[in-house]
């Protein structure tokens, strides 16, 4: 396969103002930097580091002639047209709201189905299943390294049954769901089909949803891996080809840099390589000898919202116009569905504090609004109490009910893509699609994200990312309030979930009824489905 | 005393991958002078024991964050206990319940560092108790807070 350079951000000169108008601006601003000059001489700013929360370098001041060289066209262009930038759909969210979709999974499948009820029933409008640890890994609740963690991390999950009873009374083809699974994503992917036939739902037709299927995120940041990276890349483009051909509907992968900053990457850093890891799964596709328009259009992804607002909704729209742009030029697929980067957001798990919880509130809904801002597709909301254990159902509530405050009153959902021409926004977003190349180029000396991987170079950009964080929050150069500034001496604990030991014994139980109750021979005997790579069977 | 002269075992129990707070507790322990071994991830307790006695080690930091802290914390101490090895420090830190704290150090826990711990507190803490059991105030001293 024949892999061209990423494109050389070509910059024309900017036809938007005239030279008169940029040589008035560029005047106004040397009177700027002098006036801000005098007052500064005079008083000194009230603090010295006005960097991002990734220590990004932010402008004091941008002005209009220095992004004259971004084109408003072939950059920035217009809401459902290449590249993206301002969005992939043409109505934005007057055509559809993003997705409610908030990740839930504790306990027993019973406790579980009862939790996506309750948020269904308030509004919520997609489901996203959290599986126990053991269900991650393939083990089953009496393995000897599921001790303790039964239920724990999220639902435990060991057959079929389970699954049926997760979503019992939840009709599938009215619902789409997202599975927080990876290593054992086949086997899951199976038993939620198989659920979803039972229930009379045509998969063909009607059944949506996403697999997360990131493995080489596992290898970066989340470390819940089972095989080797090449082997893991073999199950995932088959789970492409199958699909395409059998559940056109699905969206196959997600492709995650939530994990990636939660392990203390940089905003830039959580881009870069979540989008090389998407080029990854590409290559992968076609090498496996997929056509790269079947199985792209399926391709989804996944990013965090942490606390610092802008550089978030710069982050979002540089995906946008980076995926458009590499999937266009370098992999030369012609459907518009495969350069559209949709994604799912998540609120910042580790922008929360365990100290004066209630702050976490406010946190959330800074970071939600980002990601309304920068356009996502579906979006989870964290909880108030998440640093300390999985949420109530009350505080479960609150997180959704932010996202609705956000939909119905803010008003920032009737106007695509608001902050898009911002001269500050605009130079930010193309600050950060050049890093996330120039990340890219690195990556692509390696030979691939897999080679880099095995290099640990992503690895050690993470963690040095997150100690250097770590020191500078302990400096006090950055600031968390109610962690190392405001602080409160005496808190009173909040009520949180308290996922009993005992739910280990039940489950292992019922587990072994379903092993006492099958038909061992009758699993054996029956055949496996042949899977065709679609792009072979079409052309 | 420096940390220098002090061998500990960063060791991560459990299923879960987030190894972000181990790492940083680590390398900051590293900086202020301590040799520190890393276990890596998915270590059972019977990993983490033997860990600890060949290399020798005056503290084992147990970092854990998928709930499972019950059972094998608990476990650990035992195993410890079982192999005469109970001289050697045991803290933890992680996502733990208030209501599990106090029979995780009846058990043989030393300290539990809750979330939003800074990296010096623990540099002082494992001073502050390595110090002392180098002064002839050893395993008994275990069950203080």
């Amino acid at each position: 396969m024949t892999v061209k350079d990423p494109p050389s951000n070509v910059r024309r000169k900017s036809e938007v103002f005239t030279s008169e108008v940029l040589e008035t601006m560029a005047e106004a601003r040397i009177r700027w930097e002098r006036a801000q000059a005098e007052v500064a001489a005079k008083r000194s700013h009230w603090k010295s580091d006005f960097t991002t929360v990734s220590s990004m370098e932010i402008p004091h001041l941008v002005t209009g002639e220095q992004i004259g060289d971004i084109d408003p066209i072939s950059e920035i262009g217009v809401p459902g047209e290449f590249p993206y930038t301002r969005g992939i759909h043409p109505t934005g969210y007057r055509g559809k709201l993003w997705t409610m979709r908030q990740f839930a999974g504790f306990g027993s499948a019973q406790d579980t189905n009862a939790r996506f009820k309750y948020l269904l029933d308030h509004g919520q409008t997609g489901l996203s299943v959290a599986f126990h640890l053991p269900t991650l890994y393939g083990y089953d609740s009496d393995h000897s390294l599921a001790r303790g963690e039964v239920g724990k991390c999220g639902v435990a999950i060991d057959s079929l049954a389970d699954m049926e009873a997760l979503f019992d009374g939840i009709p599938l083809d009215q619902v789409s769901t997202s599975m927080t699974i990876n290593s054992t994503a086949p086997i899951l992917f199976a038993m939620y089909l198989a659920v979803a036939e039972r229930q009379g739902v045509d998969i063909a037709k009607r059944v949506s949803g996403t697999l997360q299927n990131d493995i080489l995120k596992e290898y970066l940041a989340q470390k819940e891996y089972i095989f080797p990276p090449r082997e893991s890349m073999r199950l995932i483009t088959d789970q492409f080809a199958f699909a395409c051909q059998h559940v056109p509907r699905w969206n196959t992968i997600s492709i995650s840099g939530y994990h990636i900053r939660e392990a203390g990457s940089t905003a830039l850093q959580e881009l870069a390589f979540t989008i090389r890891d998407g080029m990854e799964y590409v290559e992968y596709g076609i090498r496996a000898g997929l056509d790269v328009d079947d199985f792209a259009p399926r391709l989804s992804f996944f990013f965090n919202s942490h606390n610092d607002f802008f550089e978030e909704i710069a982050k979002y729209r540089a995906a946008r116009r980076i995926w458009a742009t590499i999937m266009r030029d370098r992999y030369g697929a012609r459907n518009p569905r495969s350069w559209m980067l949709r994604f799912h957001t998540q609120t910042a798990g580790c922008s929360l504090t365990a100290q004066q919880p209630y702050n976490n509130i406010v946190r959330t809904t800074i970071q939600a609004l980002a990601a309304v801002l920068g356009g996502t597709q579906s979006l989870h909301t964290n909880a108030l109490d998440e640093t300390l254990a999985l949420p109530t159902e009350e505080n479960a509530r609150i997180a959704l009910r932010t996202q609705q405050i956000i939909a119905h009153e803010s008003g920032v959902i009737n106007s695509i893509d608001p902050l898009g021409g911002s001269y500050f926004v605009e130079d930010l977003t193309r600050r950060m699609v050049d890093g996330a190349f120039d990340y890219i180029r690195q990556i692509d000396e390696f030979g691939g994200m897999v080679e880099a991987i095995e290099a640990g170079f992503p690895q050690r950009e993470i963690m040095d990312a997150a100690y250097r964080y770590q020191r500078a929050f302990e400096d006090k150069e950055k600031l968390i309030v109610g962690l190392n500034a405001h602080v409160l001496e005496d808190e009173e604990a909040i009520d949180t979930l308290y996922i009993s030991d005992d739910l280990a014994d039940q489950q292992i139980a019922s587990m072994n009824e379903v092993k006492d109750s099958r038909d061992q021979g009758a699993a054996v005997r029956t055949p496996a489905i042949k899977v065709r790579p679609c792009g072979l069977s079409t052309r | 005393m420096t940390g220098s002269q002090h061998r500990i075992l960063i060791a991560k129990p459990g299923l879960d991958g987030h190894d972000r707070g181990a790492k940083i507790i680590a390398r900051a322990l590293r900086d202020a002078g301590f040799e520190v071994i890393y276990s890596g991830l998915r270590q059972t307790p019977e990993q983490i024991v033997a860990a600890a006695i060949q290399e020798d080690v005056r503290a084992v930091g147990l970092s854990i964050l998928s709930g499972a802290h019950n059972v094998l914390l608990p476990e650990i101490t035992d195993l410890l206990a079982k192999n005469e090895a109970s001289e050697i420090l045991v803290f933890a830190g992680g996502i733990i319940p208030e209501q599990d704290i106090q029979p995780l150090q009846e058990s043989g826990i030393d300290k539990i560092f809750l979330p939003g711990t800074v990296t010096g507190d623990v540099v002082a803490y494992l001073h502050e108790r390595l110090s002392a059991a180098a002064g002839g105030d050893t395993a008994g001293s275990r069950h203080r807070e």
